[in-house]
């Protein structure tokens, strides 16, 4: 029933956002200077923002770009994870020991401040859509380390394993024994570290927001719009805490669906 | 049992006096950071700065409120006619805060120690001039009088000495005997700094009692402006210097006798392009940012009303140029205001070319105006300005990337790689004098910032500031002065190298127990008359 309810909560942000084009009354950067921080109205159902802009217009579409994004992230750590823990897993060896000390390193790494350095060297002109784009990818490449240890001992507990055994018996091996036997074995574990990394990652973008880090304006994310909440007109109306409320609700949707997953897997 | 109750109490009151302090005795405020120095030779950070302005002597001090120089340590000053030497005259029979006595020999190793190249003083730095190699020369003529000649004429030279707090050449307790109305009596590293009056401070109120009425101050050092807000609003601090626009509006709704807008301050905010020749950026883009037309138009397309209603909340001012209307002195008011006309921003582009296509400006070579402006991350009303500024420009058809970067990685672009386009900074400026910018307006200073350390000047009106600027710095007649700078403001007004946006107002917070605090737009706003502020009932109190 739970996960059922999560599903429905999920499914309806993601279409909301999806439909923002159509739900919100106006464009996300039209900023209506005579109405700044905006209580609800007919025009601006939630509101305005500091700079007079339609509070709706930004959630659906700060909603669309941490939901897309996002997940996007999490699909490339993931996909990171099962070639390096896999490969590393599977074949032993020098292979292994050479992953699990790149595996330390990334995650010794203070990532916060790894990913404000290579932000700074990005290309000045990127557009704010490109420029979130590079964020959402940058947060994937320096993702995978966690989820590559759990796919790397799994790996290894399945190269000693009856199925890898008899697929070897049947002259199956390489990188075929690899792709067929072993990736599809692992399919559970990975796709558990994909469902923990979607929230993840749509924290770690909101952490950036805050810093003034994040998505650049006029592009609004969960995280630039977290930064309302800095301001202490934040405490005078409830319509500040909306991003905040459905961060909270969206990341807590995805760690219930993924504790089914776990359970599954 | 009876009995011991009276002493429990006493015992539980004492315990109670000594953890926290007494009302009305010590004043509280909070400092950002651990000040890095108390050698008030040495102060280059701003709770430095605050410890040196409470604790340190100076011969002559400016007053905040009237922006004019009163005697302090010397009773009297005169400068010599070619603008080299001061002569002081000091106030007899005054000791530092250790009891060591003071006299021009004090003076005379202040300033020698001040000067010395290889004591590296920031404060000496405002001294000095290219006439490096000539020595600054003292000449005690008295106990109680001393003349000191720098080599070179030095402009407003009687008020740079309102930042030389004096040290003692004999005292044992060094740069810590001090001839301010407070000394530092304890330190707690990170945590807060403590200062008592100064027994032996010189000043005196009308009825003669000694000065000042405090008798001590507790720094507390936080960082969390905010908490330093709620701490002002339990009664733990009396005093919050500089308040950002959104506290001092929330202040004013809850307390409005806490709040207080000292008026427009000296602090701009500008935005500039990068005209460094040997920066790394398209041959075409280096061609718009050297146009006047284009700086121009930029400058009139963006509405600064707007920005200071809506981004400062009211508590900001359209700016002028780099000489704030509240420098009375020096502020050329002949100046008109920015105007805000988009349709005036067209035709003066067309003049260079451009035209807009549909929603797209193009130059004449058909390139897209488009172009990045950076600022630094965290900075609320920066980032929240070059949104605005964003949208101002797309109205014209030019498409403005904000960029916002961690502090360092900013400075590294502007002041070394030059590898940006567009800069959004704000300048603090503490001085009135305007002297102090040639750092700012020389081509060749490091400072220059849209095309810094120009071996000559790479167009005719800066070689014109070039001029003026040395000009006004080698006399002391106030009239040419005032028409050399007036002729540079227009200049820069015309040019447009940094587009001025808005001058921040001076707000900040003081709790009404704190009587006599009068908060003005110069640094420090609220504790400037330090020595003659008090709190609560003591100020009918008898001392």
């Amino acid at each position: 029933m739970l996960r059922i309810a999560c599903l429905t909560f999920l499914l309806a942000v993601a279409i909301a956002s999806a439909l923002a084009g159509f739900v919100a009354p106006s464009g996300y950067a039209q900023q209506f200077r005579d109405v700044p921080g905006a209580s609800c109205s007919r025009q601006h159902p939630l509101g305005t923002d500091d700079l007079g802009r339609d509070r709706l217009a930004r959630v659906l579409y700060g909603t669309r770009v941490s939901l897309l994004l996002a997940p996007a992230a999490a699909l490339l750590a993931t996909v990171l994870a099962a070639v390096a823990g896999g490969i590393a897993g599977f074949y032993g060896g020098w292979l292994l020991s050479a992953a699990k000390a790149l595996i330390d390193l990334v995650l010794s790494m203070p990532w916060l401040f790894l990913l404000i350095t290579v932000r700074a060297l990005l290309p000045l002109n990127a557009s704010p859509l490109l420029s979130v784009c590079i964020t959402f990818a940058l947060l994937g490449c320096l993702g995978w380390a966690g989820a590559a240890r759990i796919v790397c001992a799994g790996a290894r507990d399945l190269r000693r394993s009856d199925i890898v055994l008899l697929a070897r018996a049947s002259g199956s091996g390489g990188l075929r024994l690899f792709v067929r036997h072993i990736l599809p074995n692992l399919a559970p574990a990975l796709r558990a570290q994909f469902w923990i990394s979607v929230p993840v990652f749509i924290l770690a973008e909101a952490n950036l927001g805050v810093l003034g880090l994040g998505v650049s304006e006029p592009l609004p994310s969960w995280g630039s719009l977290l930064r309302e909440l800095e301001s202490y007109s934040a405490l005078s109306s409830p319509l500040y805490w909306i991003p905040l409320a459905l961060l909270v609700l969206t990341v807590s949707a995805f760690q219930l669906l993924l504790h089914r997953e776990e359970v599954f897997a | 049992m009876k009995r011991c109750l009276p002493w429990l109490a006493a015992l539980f009151s004492l315990i109670g006096l000594a953890a926290y302090p007494q009302p009305g005795t010590q004043l509280r405020f909070c400092i950002t950071s651990q000040p890095k120095t108390f050698d008030p030779l040495m102060v280059m950070d701003e709770s430095s700065e605050t410890v040196r302005y409470l604790t340190a002597g100076v011969l002559v001090r400016l007053n905040r409120k009237t922006q004019q120089l009163e005697p302090a340590l010397a009773s009297s000053w005169t400068v010599s006619p070619d603008g080299r030497t001061i002569t002081f005259t000091l106030r007899n029979a005054l000791r530092f805060s250790d009891g060591t006595p003071f006299s021009a020999s004090d003076v005379d190793f202040t300033v020698r120690r001040m000067m010395d190249p290889a004591a590296h003083s920031p404060v000496g730095d405002a001294f000095r001039s290219s006439n490096a190699a000539s020595q600054v020369i003292t000449h005690i003529l008295a106990p109680n009088r001393i003349a000191v000649t720098f080599p070179a004429l030095i402009v407003g030279i009687d008020r740079l000495f309102d930042q030389v707090g004096i040290l003692s050449a004999t005292s044992a307790q060094k740069e810590m005997a001090v001839l301010g109305p407070y000394y530092v009596a304890e330190s707690k590293p990170g945590s807060y700094l403590l200062l008592r009056r100064n027994p032996n401070y010189w000043r005196h109120d009308s009825a003669g009692r000694t000065l000042p009425y405090i008798e001590s101050i507790r720094l507390d050092i936080h960082q969390n402006r905010d908490a330093e807000m709620l701490r002002l609003m339990r009664g733990e601090v009396h005093l919050i210097n500089a308040l950002d626009p959104d506290n001092f509006d929330r202040l004013r709704a809850q307390s409005p006798q806490f709040a207080i807008d000292a008026g427009v301050g000296l602090d701009s905010e500008q935005l500039w392009f990068n005209q460094v020749a040997a920066a790394s950026i398209p041959a075409y883009k280096k061609a718009w940012f050297a146009s006047m037309h284009f700086r121009n138009a930029i400058s009139a397309a963006i509405n600064r009303d707007d920005l200071a209603r809506i981004v400062y909340r009211g508590h900001a001012r359209p700016a002028f140029g780099f000489i704030s209307p509240a420098n009375t002195v020096w502020f050329n008011d002949r100046l008109p205001p920015h105007r805000f006309d988009p349709q005036a921003t067209l035709a003066l582009l067309r003049q260079d070319g451009f035209q807009l296509q549909g929603s797209t400006l193009r130059d004449r070579a058909g390139n897209a105006v488009e172009f990045s402006v950076i600022t630094n991350a965290g900075n609320k009303n920066r980032e929240r300005m070059a949104a605005m500024i964003q949208q101002d420009l797309a109205r014209i058809g030019i498409r403005l990337n904000v960029v916002t970067l961690d502090f360092p990685s900013l400075i590294e672009r502007i002041t070394r790689s030059f590898n940006y386009e567009a800069c959004l900074l704000g300048f603090v400026n503490d001085e009135l004098e305007p002297n102090v910018q040639m750092n700012v307006w020389l081509s060749s200073a490091n400072n220059h910032q849209w095309n810094p350390n120009q071996k000559t000047p790479a167009t005719a009106w800066e070689a014109e500031i070039d001029r003026l600027m040395r000009a006004q710095a080698a006399t002391l007649d106030f009239r040419k002065r005032k028409q050399a700078l007036d002729r540079v403001q227009q200049i820069v007004r015309e040019q447009e190298p940094f587009i001025y946006l808005v001058n921040k107002e001076a707000l900040s917070a003081v709790d009404p127990v704190v009587h006599n605090a009068s908060p003005v737009a110069l640094r420090p706003q609220t504790f400037w008359n330090i020595d003659q502020m008090s709190l609560g009932a003591q100020v009918a109190g008898k001392r």
